[in-house]
């Protein structure tokens, strides 16, 4: 199969959609001519043109207002957050508006809004260009959270955002922009939901997200010289999330360790301890279960304090060494 | 006077109707019918009613959480609109958002937002939608004084005076953002002047003369569809409290008892009389037609069902 960039994946589910559907349109700041901060967009602006690839003001609360207006209209908007911090910046369209507009006028309203947002850590850009922020939006009902680790899910899932009628965040993994992988000639989608076993294992669980599960499958290599037959489980999904794909591979493994990027604290591994605890899983353990996260820190400048405040491939192996203790 | 009576009535009976349907609203407060709170425009009736009724079914507007003048100007039902109020199922958004957060699709409402300056950006992005699919409408949007004052507004501004949306910004400066006056929320006391830092056209009138709000609607209604945004302020008065906990300590009762003199609907009615355009019987009659109207809306309303618990979760999702 070929292989393409996760950064091409993207292009290539936006442009297809785009070809396929005029009420697409692309907004954000500098994604035009200049093909947007990490280059998603390059060369699309040529052939889709200025009216359906809109280059905004830096106002990052109009820009996601606006796709949600245009949404609730008749549109299919696409909107770029240039770095996922700045949704701060938008906290009130993504949080009280788009999240809420279905809902609360009585479903009156379709929100078909994607908004695309780069994410996490490992380019040296420091604290305000580098959060994983997906808890605070996995703990608001009403959008959808997605975060692709591989170039195919990366097209198949905005596809699915791209068709649906709720709004979505959708963070890219500014690390995997580079990165190859086998994508489909093909029209597909992957529906939003469904977690995929990167790795079959029976020892250890690995649950993890985004930029991770690569680093996961590095310390299942790593154990694997121990005895360890570790699993990961690539969620894809964090709202809705993959419950039954959580629980059933902590059944098989009957030992759980959560990997993510984000800050530990609050974070999306606490929500899949408690589902793992409160469901028939917890009578398969033999281990309590672990997290292995971000440190609850901003991120520093210096690539090595950089590094050591989110999980490496070391540091989860040793994690996954101490459920056995 | 160039405007045709049967638009002269409908000024006049959607004034009346929203000054009833909100004195019902409070009445029905005290009686402790009401779970939740609500935002009354009692003072500010020739605002949104002057400007919607100026707008064809295809605009669209935006709503402010103080803008029932602005539902029932745009066509929305009184029955409708009660049954939200008390939180019913047969309510506009079926209980879930009450009158901060009321909608009509049908009417062309995007809604009423709970977030000062909140709907703005939303306005502005119907604005957008409606230029790119080639629509011939405009979108209104309302916002109060304080809603000037935030980000949002002057993100929205911007961005649809840059792309030259057709867009009418509608500001119903009614002198308090809550319990703070004007002075004490800007330095300047013209708020249409800052349409200057947009690059587009601000226009401040007096928001009580509802033939003049209506006539310049229709004028701004062409020119945005021309030329892009424009910023209309309305400067108005607000009688009744914030919401209904207000203890309105922070003005005098002078200062309301002189606002009344000015009030939008004797205004309006005192000129139909003068130039002979209505008998008073004929005005009498639409006063009786609008209480009966909310008459109607209360028993619709009273007499619908609750919503169903086993449908909280409807609705906050597509499936």
């Amino acid at each position: 199969m070929r292989e393409i960039t996760y950064a091409e994946a993207i292009r290539e589910a936006l442009s297809e959609e785009m070809r396929k559907n005029d009420s697409v349109v692309f907004l954000g700041e500098d994604i035009g001519v200049y093909g947007g901060a990490f280059g998603v967009s390059k060369g699309m602006f040529a052939e889709f043109g200025p009216e359906r690839i809109r280059d905004t003001p830096m106002s990052e609360g109009a820009i996601v207002g606006c796709g949600l207006g245009a949404a609730m209209t008749g549109l299919r908007p696409v909107v770029e957050i240039m770095f996922s911090d700045f949704v701060t910046v938008a906290m009130d369209q993504i949080v009280n508006q788009a999240a809420k507009a279905r809902y609360q006028y009585g479903g009156q309203f379709k929100v078909p809004l994607v908004i695309r947002a780069p994410s996490g850590s490992g380019t040296g850009a420091a604290e305000q260009h580098s959060q994983s922020l997906e808890a605070w939006f996995v703990h608001t009902p009403g959008i959808r959270v997605i975060a692709p680790s591989t170039p195919r899910d990366a097209k198949g899932l905005l596809k699915t955002a791209m068709r649906g009628d709720d709004p979505v965040l959708f963070l890219e993994q500014k690390l995997l922009y580079r990165m190859k992988g086998e994508v489909p000639e093909g029209e597909y989608t992957i529906p939003f939901g469904r977690a995929e076993i990167r790795r079959e294992g029976k020892d250890v669980s690995l649950i993890t997200y985004g930029r991770m599960v690569a680093r996961c499958l590095e310390a299942a290599e790593e154990v694997k010289a121990e005895g360890i037959e570790a699993e990961v489980l690539d969620l894809r999904s964090l709202a809705p999330l993959d419950r039954h794909s959580i629980i059933s591979s902590a059944k098989k493994c009957g030992r759980v360790l959560i990997v993510h990027e984000a800050c530990l604290t609050g974070g999306v591994g606490g929500e899949i301890a408690a589902i793992i605890a409160d469901s028939e899983a917890f009578f398969y353990l033999d281990a309590p279960i672990r997290r292995c996260c971000g440190s609850d820190s901003p991120i520093p400048y210096n690539r090595t304090l950089e590094a050591s405040v989110v999980p490496e491939a070391g540091t989860i192996a040793e994690a996954i060494r101490r459920l056995y203790e | 006077m160039r405007i045709p009576k049967e638009k002269l009535a409908e000024l006049y009976l959607k004034m009346v109707q929203t000054r009833r349907f909100e004195e019902t609203a409070a009445r029905l407060f005290t009686e402790g019918k009401v779970h939740g709170t609500a935002h009354f425009c009692i003072g500010e009736e020739a605002t949104g009613v002057g400007v919607c009724c100026a707008l064809a079914k295809e605009d669209l507007i935006g709503q402010t959480h103080r803008g029932h003048n602005q539902a029932i100007g745009k066509g929305m039902s009184l029955d409708r609109m009660m049954a939200e109020f008390l939180g019913k199922e047969s309510g506009y958004c079926h209980g879930r958002g009450g009158c901060m957060h009321i909608a009509d699709s049908g009417s062309g409402s995007l809604g009423a937002n709970g977030i000062v300056a909140g709907g703005i950006p939303i306005a502005v992005g119907a604005a957008f939608s409606q230029k790119y699919r080639g629509v011939d409408a405009i979108t209104v949007s309302f916002f109060g004084d304080g809603a000037t004052n935030e980000g949002a507004f002057h993100e929205a501004l911007n961005l649809a005076a840059v792309w030259k949306l057709p867009i009418l910004f509608v500001c119903t400066n009614n002198q308090y953002a809550m319990s703070t006056p004007l002075k004490a929320q800007t330095a300047i006391t013209d708020l249409s002047q800052r349409a200057i830092s947009y690059g587009i056209r601000g226009l401040a009138m007096d928001g009580n003369d509802i033939v003049a709000i209506y006539e310049t609607t229709l004028e701004a209604k062409e020119y945005v569809k021309r030329q892009g945004p424009m910023l209309l302020v309305l400067n108005t008065y607000r009688y009744m409290g914030h919401s209904k906990s207000d203890p309105q300590n922070y003005r005098t009762k002078e200062e309301v008892e002189a606002w009344k003199q000015r009030d939008p609907i004797h205004l309006f009615r005192n000129m139909l009389l003068k130039k002979g355009l209505f008998p008073a019987a004929e005005l009498d009659a639409f006063d009786e037609e609008a209480a009966h109207a909310v008459a109607h809306a209360v028993e619709f309303a009273e007499a619908s069902p609750e919503p169903r618990v086993e449908d909280a979760l409807r609705d906050i999702y597509s499936e």
